[in-house]
């Protein structure tokens, strides 16, 4: 299987439904579409990464930008992430508005020092001086037998990096409104992209808008327990709230869709109404997302909790190559829906 | 140095091990029955082959993301590639590594690798344990034109160099990273000016002829083994298939007509013709080497097929060593 056609369909827009109200586009094609329409109203806007300009990225989501934009707004770079990085802070540091692409989460790995010492904390350290709009895009998540080193979340190590912003966008309409937003942000961001969504689409506005970084979005309201789920475990949580809605227990789903900064009120809001907490995220349960929103729950929901907060997540080992393990890895609805159980 | 007839027919047996699992995996993939993302090393044969000869058995290796052909070439078991391929308990790394990360250290080939440049570090340090433990042996680090452009090769050439380790990088230049051309994204001409840049010798090999290879990487092993530090060889060389899997891609990032002009020097038939040439063999002992590892690559389809998957309890097996994680 290639990378190329596991996504087919990834960069497609339904385009006899593209004037109808209800217009669909995929997860992939909001990201294309997005950058392309920044693009023709920003000339300061550029994206560079590996294969992005001619091959429009292995997973097609910037297919179409080098031929309207060029060579030199659609940069094709070496292989050098720390580099792509630098390119970023340096000519956003200069005014221009650069969107960098690591492909794979995780090679952030190999550009650490340029996103967390240089990128997360110039204008801090330069007294407030530098801005900084620089948006940093990358493919995150597993479900593809991809391994241990093309499969990770590794959004915890970002979001505890003061300086940067951490986007998880869990549909092709928050694709679009998040980097809109990030893109137009003075400050880094991470936008993490997750590769199984690709081909998924939903509705998304013809024209640009933005969801604000930092406000979370309630999926659906329910009285018996909150459901915080992050990325792609949205729609895992769905599910999971669907199934049990018939068996009497009325779920709350909550999507943060940014992790950094993170909609506690949101959270404490409704767990101040259901009483319990559950969160479902993709990465490894050890130091995750969910640790520290149970750390703000208890700080600040504490009374009105009537059982312990319970996390759905991956356990402590890397992300194993063999599918049989790497379906038992990753979190899905059963999991959730066990979880969730566990509370009454 | 002296060319037997046992290395070329050595070295043969080598690129025929490579490209028959090669062809076999690649079909597998197409057919849906191996997971994840397979690159393939079919087309480079003559590298690996050429270096892993010229070896000692237990010299070390690091490889990359296009690592079967290393592997298979310093003697690996395609039943245990195969099985670790479709993630089975009885593969190379018990189904947990797969393609990228097959490794095998009792041959000491200490991995393929899914990041891009991370085994010429590694390598480093292979080579510095072979100083600092003075047991004669080298490393040799394989990786491809696109990982000179990362910052890990050059801190490991300039800290092997330093040092005066006893390494051999071995540049596998195909000419593209996934679907940029070289020229675009280094400003020389050969990669082999990176090695000068750090002041150790490097030379230029015809990567589609394993006899080249052979006495290139002799020639080189047998300084590096003196003492005489580091060295560097660029192999020309051509992958035949795509980046990952086999099929051609969306983008048109090289011509049909060029993949057909590389492959009228097949590094197989450039030195099946060799061998014919010089009588060393006929077409039918070179067929019957053929078919013979042919049905070990079948054996290994049928051993994977029937080998079971990992036991869920194992997931959180060798996090650490000795033992579970919290
Ligand atoms: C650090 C890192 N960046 C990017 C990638 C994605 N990637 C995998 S292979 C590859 C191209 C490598 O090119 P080259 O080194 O020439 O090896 P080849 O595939 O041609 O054998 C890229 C960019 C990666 N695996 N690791
Ligand atoms: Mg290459």
């Amino acid at each position: 299987m290639s990378s190329d056609n596991i996504f087919e369909g990834a960069n497609e827009a339904s385009s006899d439904e593209a004037n109808s109200a209800e217009r669909k586009l995929g997860y992939g094609a909001a990201v294309v579409e997005t950058l392309a329409q920044i693009m023709r109203e920003d000339e300061s806007v550029f994206v560079a990464g590996e294969d992005v300009g001619a091959h429009g990225g292995v997973f097609g989501y910037f297919r179409g930008l080098q031929p309207e934009f060029g060579e030199d707004r659609v940069v094709d770079t070496p292989i050098a992430e720390q580099a792509i990085i630098g390119l970023g802070i340096g000519s956003a540091v200069q005014g221009l508005r650069p969107v960098v692409d690591l492909m794979f989460m995780d090679f952030i790995c190999v550009a650490m020092d340029q996103i967390v010492n240089q990128a997360a904390k110039l204008k801090y350290m330069f007294g407030g001086g530098a801005k900084l709009p620089l948006t940093i895009t990358t493919a995150g998540g597993a479900g593809l037998s991809a391994a241990a080193q093309h499969s990770q979340s590794l959004e915890a190590m970002l979001c505890h990096v003061p300086g940067l912003k951490v986007v998880m966008p869990s549909d092709a309409y928050e694709v679009k409104g998040l980097l809109t937003s990030c893109v137009r942000e003075d400050n880094p961001t991470v936008f993490i992209i997750n590769k199984r969504k690709l081909a998924d689409t939903c509705h998304v506005p013809e024209e640009l808008f933005e969801i604000p970084l930092g406000e979370g979005h309630i999926v659906r309201e329910g009285s018996d327990v909150t459901v915080v789920a992050i990325g792609r475990m949205v729609d895992e949580a769905k599910v999971a709230a669907e199934k049990l809605s018939n068996e009497g227990i009325d779920c709350e789903l909550i999507n943060p869709r940014t992790v950094q900064p993170l909609d506690i009120d949101l959270m404490v809001e409704s767990v101040s109404k259901t009483g319990h907490l559950v969160i479902v995220h993709e990465a490894v349960r050890f130091g995750g997302i969910g640790a520290e929103i149970a750390a703000q729950i208890q700080e600040q929901a504490f009374d009105y909790l009537d059982a312990p907060i319970e996390r759905v997540a991956a356990p402590f080992s890397p992300i194993p190559f063999s599918p049989v393990l790497e379906k038992q890895y990753i979190p899905d609805a059963e999991r959730i829906v066990a979880g969730i159980k566990n509370l009454f | 140095m002296e060319i037997t007839d046992e290395i070329l027919i050595d070295l043969y047996k080598r690129m025929v091990r490579v490209r028959l699992f090669e062809e076999e995996a690649g079909r597998l993939a197409e057919s849906a029955r191996l997971p994840g993302f397979l690159h393939l090393y079919v087309g480079e044969e003559a590298v690996a082959s050429g270096v892993c000869g010229a070896l000692e058995s237990q010299d070390q290796i690091t490889s990359t993301h296009r690592g079967h052909g290393h592997l298979l070439a310093k003697g690996g078991d395609f039943n245990r590639m195969m099985a670790e391929l479709m993630g089975k308990s009885t593969g190379y790394c018990n189904g947990k590594g797969g393609s990228m990360h097959i490794c095998d250290l009792d041959l000491a080939m200490l991995g393929a690798n899914g990041i891009v440049g991370a085994g010429v570090p590694i390598s480093v340090g292979a080579a510095y344990a072979n100083k600092l433990t003075n047991n004669g042996l080298i490393s040799v680090a394989f990786f491809g034109d696109g990982a000179t452009n990362i910052g890990a090769f050059h801190e490991a050439a300039n800290m092997a160099a330093a040092l005066s380790l006893p390494m051999l990088f071995v540049c596998e230049n195909n000419e593209y990273a996934e679907y940029s051309p070289r020229h675009k994204t280094m400003a020389i001409t050969d990669v082999i000016e990176r090695a000068a840049a750090y002041g150790f010798p490097g030379a230029i090999v015809d990567g589609m002829d394993c006899v080249a290879v052979f006495e290139a990487a002799s020639l080189a092993i047998e300084k590096i083994r003196n003492g005489e530090g580091p060295m560097m060889l660029e192999c020309k060389t051509y992958r035949f298939y795509d980046h990952v899997g086999v099929k051609g891609t969306a983008s048109n990032y090289r011509t049909d007509e060029e993949v057909e002009e590389m492959r009228k020097r097949d590094p197989l038939v450039v030195h099946e013709t060799r061998l014919i040439d010089s009588g060393v063999m006929d077409a039918e002992s070179i067929q019957a080497i053929k078919d013979g590892i042919q049905k070990e690559v079948e054996m290994s389809v049928e051993f994977a097929e029937n080998s079971p998957f990992p036991e869920l309890e194992d997931m959180l097996l060798d996090v650490y060593t000795n033992g579970e994680s919290s």
